[in-house]
């Protein structure tokens, strides 16, 4: 994805490289990489806020309303976001 | 009899929804899945390729670490016969929702499979996100009644001698199966060991081998 993002000229794959290598040496970060998805997923949430696509506050908003969305979906029923009640 | 299907009397309409919840890191991906979709940047398919990574790569580390050790270290294998709850909790994998565990060992005899006849439970904390295939009708309910096929169809064949067992997860138990250690891997270590551990493998529609997850020469 980090790929794509860059072919759309979101970042330039150096501007990936730091955010990415912050994250992984980040203190409390697993040695032997198995947190590397994790690593992952916060330098792309740092750099969508860095360019200015999101903010923070959105992306968190978001991430909340994923979650109350798969607690109000019954079994066997995919989850979307349009499954949250207070949306 | 060559499957026993051992039903627990519990009750599967309550405490079910408890499945359903993303962790944050889940649920933040869903966040920034839709934010870049929203501002036509990525293809949703994009995402699913690395969900998929986080399925089948990332998660059931968890879990071929538990096996590993349990191959490796023969005190470690008697706890978690014994106490699997404890035994896994030990190397820091601990049920967001409480719920307990227990590891059913394959034998030259036995082999074990994992199934939720009427959900989808799964022990997340071990094995990170379920595989669709296993949420799926068609695997829940004819992995109890022909597990012999189901197992084929997955490409593995075992003799007829060899007993199935199948053992149904709820709410409150989930199953981890602990393959039998393959030949020719004795002197690994337990990172080496653990890379030969599949996510099918712990659930039961596969078994560990020696060359998995190493190129043939």
């Amino acid at each position: 994805m980090a790929v794509h993002l860059h072919e759309k000229g979101l970042f330039t794959w150096g501007e990936w490289a730091e955010a990415l290598s912050v994250e992984v040496r980040r203190q409390g970060r697993a040695e032997d990489g198995s947190d590397y998805f994790d690593c992952w997923v916060a330098a792309l949430s740092g750099l969508l806020v860095t360019k200015g696509v999101a903010d923070a506050g959105t992306i968190l908003a978001l991430q909340q309303s994923w979650q109350r969305a798969a607690e109000a979906t019954p079994h066997g029923k995919p989850i979307e976001l349009a499954n949250d009640p207070l949306r | 009899m060559s499957a026993d299907h051992h039903h627990h009397d519990h009750d599967h309409n309550h405490g079910h929804h408890h499945d359903n919840r993303y962790t944050d890191m889940q649920a933040r991906v869903r966040a920034l899945e839709t934010v870049l979709t929203e501002k036509g940047l990525i293809d949703p398919a994009a995402i699913d390729a690395i969900v998929e990574t986080y399925e089948t790569k990332i998660g059931p580390r968890n879990g071929a670490h538990v096996v590993a050790k349990a191959w490796s270290d023969p005190d470690f294998s008697g706890w978690l016969k014994r106490d699997a709850t404890a035994a896994i909790a030990s190397l820091g994998y601990a049920g967001r929702q409480g719920e307990h565990m227990r590891a059913v060992f394959n034998t030259p005899d036995t082999h074990n499979l994992v199934v939720c006849t009427l959900c989808s439970c799964y022990p997340w904390s071990v094995l990170g996100l379920p595989p669709v295939w296993y949420k799926a009708p068609a695997y829940r309910s004819r992995a109890v009644i022909d597990p012999r096929g189901v197992l084929a169809e997955f490409g593995l064949t075992l003799p007829e001698t060899k007993k199935i067992r199948v053992w149904d997860s709820t709410a409150e138990l989930r199953y981890l199966v602990i393959p039998e250690r393959p030949e020719g891997t004795e002197g690994m270590s337990e990172d080496e060991l653990a890379k030969l551990v599949s996510r099918d493998a712990m659930i039961g529609t596969a078994i560990a081998r020696a060359e998995s997850g190493k190129k043939r020469p």
